[in-house]
């Protein structure tokens, strides 16, 4: 316990040398005359939050189709990767794709929405009786009071870049594309409102790779305040050559199997997913505990290089679920495999937790899913806790010098109270989620 | 019953609403539109060579963060944020999607990250050090009503000043038929929970559960100045703000809206004496 406070303490210590003094790349026009001179805005103390109940929580990736097939896929240690055979233009490298989508259409009445991106998300929605569980929500407490918070990165941007590879003699998108909404950031959260027939808050956050973890964070601050009484969150991002090539053009991904935290590790293997999770006060789910959202104000897509925005995010997510570091049984890391994220993060974490914390990056089974990889590895976190087990490291075949003891290759099986899920994006932007067993 | 919280800083950007000194005036029909109009801010906060890199999305969100920022006398590097745009930024969608079609290996690495969605707040938080969290969101046609309910929600939940910017920028090149957009217009607010020597106005707030379509009846003498943009809805809250309305009523979506009460709390004691602000961005690009 000591430690752990030491720890905290000197992290704290640490954020408020580094805090808000970073410096401006020109002097802004913040001290404009007649304008007020700048006042700073003391750094918000989270405080402790209520936890809320998960009563119904589902995830679809290359690893499996809902939860049973997850677990099952992470006991007997299947990978989901395989050679990269997407789109017309496939390059070398190893995806996480989820078989059989391109044939499996959207249902009748909701066929104007048929994209990849929704198709994956429709297919996620009708796991594990999710699509019941809403609509019990919504017999609960009405269709305006559940609302939908859903992440994503590229949304359906494969239905666009389909619709440039098929213009017409006019550059007009092709008829059966046509559809403006699908287009846009928000398309998957209002395919959701119209699929789950709901009339309250629906939004979607774009924060890349940590879109969907921060959805929780929205939801307990809309449910607190009284604007929602339960909430859909989750994410949907699917497999499409804005992200094969984007990523590929920035050198991130390997051409071989993702291996994350060996130290021979080379790249990111590129995956989809979709999840959803329904967050409600009462019911007898397992906990959402606490949440910290942070930025590393460093670079648009590399990690702050002593990981400082991630260890705040930690602190905070700590703070609001009142516990402590050493309470943490496994932490769900980012972990992509890319030199750079893996080598902060475990750095991070070696510093941060005790040995007895399990931790591992479960992207081996499942390709990185960007947008969708927070609710992913939520729903991996929370199945973990409620099945006694901690997945460890699939590919990584010699653990990076740069990690601690918490870091496993293998399996564990374990008694897990208190899960983490790391995730972090493009744009510095980090976001800790902290999950608690049902009893 | 509503909720209140205090509005200290106020920002806009369009061609024809070239910073809020200028915009209010024009508001309220003191002067008449500019006609000779810049068609991207200079945002002071990025070096020149800087400025000429930025997409438009970054150049309009961060000089109206900035400049809400100053009105607020806010240190920006302090500031929770959110991020508010309906498309992001299409051009550079439209540029990935047109590369993919034939020659996907050229893809601009740059180009590829600016396309994320928070691309305006990352740079944002980078060019300010500021580590506080932010979030970038989008609701389709109802994402400036739905940004400012989160920003809203956040002041009261963690009990923090909040800076909230919306903007969305062109569509181009195909995609523009799907989702078109016209121009750039960009606007922020600061807020805060508690008063203050510089609080301007207290915002109460509440949600309706009605089918309420955009009330744009203070504003239709107006609308034209920012119609086509995606983010035009953000205008009523604004033409409040200049001092001629005081109720606004935005939908957040189909059966739900947001409903606004603007009340001054101050008179503005100190009005720039020296040229405004907004003055300062009044270029044309590089």
């Amino acid at each position: 316990m000591c430690r752990v406070i030491a720890v905290r303490w000197r992290c704290y210590r640490r954020q408020e040398a580094c805090n808000y003094s970073g410096t401006y790349v020109n002097q802004p026009s913040t001290n404009i005359p007649g304008y007020p001179a700048p006042r700073p805005t003391p750094r918000p103390v989270p405080q402790p939050i209520a936890p809320l109940r998960i009563n119904a929580y589902t995830a679809c990736s290359a690893a499996g189709r809902g939860r049973d097939a997850t677990l099952e896929a992470l006991r007997s240690r299947t990978a989901g990767l395989s050679e990269n055979d997407f789109g017309p233009h496939p390059f070398q490298t190893y995806i996480g794709r989820v078989s059989g989508i391109e044939h499996d259409a959207l249902p009748e009445h909701l066929i104007h929405w048929d994209c990849r991106n929704n198709r994956l998300a429709w297919l996620g929605l009708c796991q594990d009786g999710f699509v019941d569980a809403v609509a019990a929500a919504r017999e609960r407490y009405g269709t305006s009071r559940v609302a939908i918070v859903m992440g994503t990165s590229t949304s359906s941007i494969g239905a666009t870049e389909e619709a440039y590879r098929n213009l017409d003699g006019e550059k007009q998108f092709p008829t059966h594309l046509r559809n403006p909404v699908m287009h846009t950031p928000h398309s998957t959260g209002q395919f959701l409102q119209s699929a789950l027939q709901l009339t309250g808050i629906s939004v979607t956050v774009g924060t890349a790779c940590s879109s969907s973890a921060k959805v929780f964070a929205q939801a307990e601050r809309l449910i607190r305040n009284g604007l929602a009484d339960a909430a859909v969150v989750g994410g949907t991002d699917t497999l499409c050559d804005s992200v094969l090539f984007g990523f590929n053009s920035l050198d991130l991904v390997s051409d071989d199997i993702c291996r994350p935290f060996d130290a021979a590790r080379n790249g990111i293997s590129l995956g989809e997913a979709s999840g959803f999770a329904l967050i409600e006060r009462e019911g007898h789910g397992p906990w959402l505990l606490g949440y910290g959202e942070t930025s590393d104000a460093h670079h648009m897509s590399s990690p702050h290089p002593q990981g400082l925005g991630a260890q705040r995010a930690i602190s905070d997510a700590l703070a609001r679920a009142a516990i402590a570091a050493d309470s943490v049984d496994y932490i769900n890391l980012h972990g992509t495999a890319s030199k750079k994220n893996d080598e902060v993060e475990a750095r991070l974490v070696a510093d941060m937790f005790g040995h007895h914390t399990l931790a591992s990056s479960t992207k081996g089974w499942t390709g990185h899913t960007l947008g969708a990889a927070g609710i992913l590895e939520s729903v991996i976190t929370l199945l973990a806790l409620e099945n006694e087990i901690a997945p460890g490291t699939l590919n990584a075949r010699q653990l990076d010098p740069v990690c601690g003891a918490q870091i496993r290759i293998e399996n564990t099986d374990a008694d897990l109270r208190i899960g983490m899920n790391l995730s972090f994006g493009f744009g510095g932007s980090n976001c800790a989620l902290l999950f608690g067993r049902s009893a | 019953m509503p909720a209140t919280t205090y509005i200290e800083g106020i920002a806009i950007w369009s061609p024809q609403l070239p910073g809020w000194e200028d915009a209010q005036r024009i508001l309220r029909g003191e002067v008449p539109v500019p006609q000779a109009t810049p068609l991207r801010p200079t945002p002071a906060l990025l070096s020149p060579n800087e400025r000429r890199r930025a997409p438009d999305t970054v150049a309009v969100s961060l000089e109206v963060a900035s400049k809400a920022c100053a009105h607020a006398g806010r240190d920006p590097a302090c500031l929770p944020c959110i991020f508010a745009s309906t498309h992001g930024d299409i051009a550079i969608t439209d540029y990935m999607c047109q590369t993919l079609v034939h020659t996907p290996d050229l893809l601009s690495p740059t180009k590829f990250h600016n396309s994320v969605h928070n691309a305006a707040a990352g740079y944002w938080a980078i060019a300010t050090g500021c580590m506080a969290p932010y979030t970038a969101l989008s609701a389709n046609r109802y994402s400036f009503g739905n940004g400012l309910l989160e920003a809203l929600v956040q002041v009261q939940s963690d009990d923090t000043d909040i800076l909230y910017v919306a903007y969305d920028t062109e569509a181009r090149g195909p995609l523009a038929t799907m989702t078109p957009s016209t121009g750039r217009l960009g606007c922020a607010l600061v807020l805060s929970p508690n008063q203050s020597d510089n609080t301007r106005f207290a915002l109460h707030w509440q949600t309706l559960e009605e089918d309420i379509p955009q009330e744009l009846t203070a504003t239709e003498e107006f609308a034209p100045l920012v119609a086509g943009n995606a983010m035009a809805s953000c205008l009523p809250m604004f033409v409040a703000l200049s001092g001629t309305g005081s109720r606004v009523v935005c939908a957040i979506g189909p059966m739900l809206a947001l409903e606004l009460t603007v009340e001054p709390t101050v008179k503005p004691t100190v009005e720039p004496t020296v040229e405004p602000p907004g003055r300062t961005s009044v270029q044309t690009a590089e």
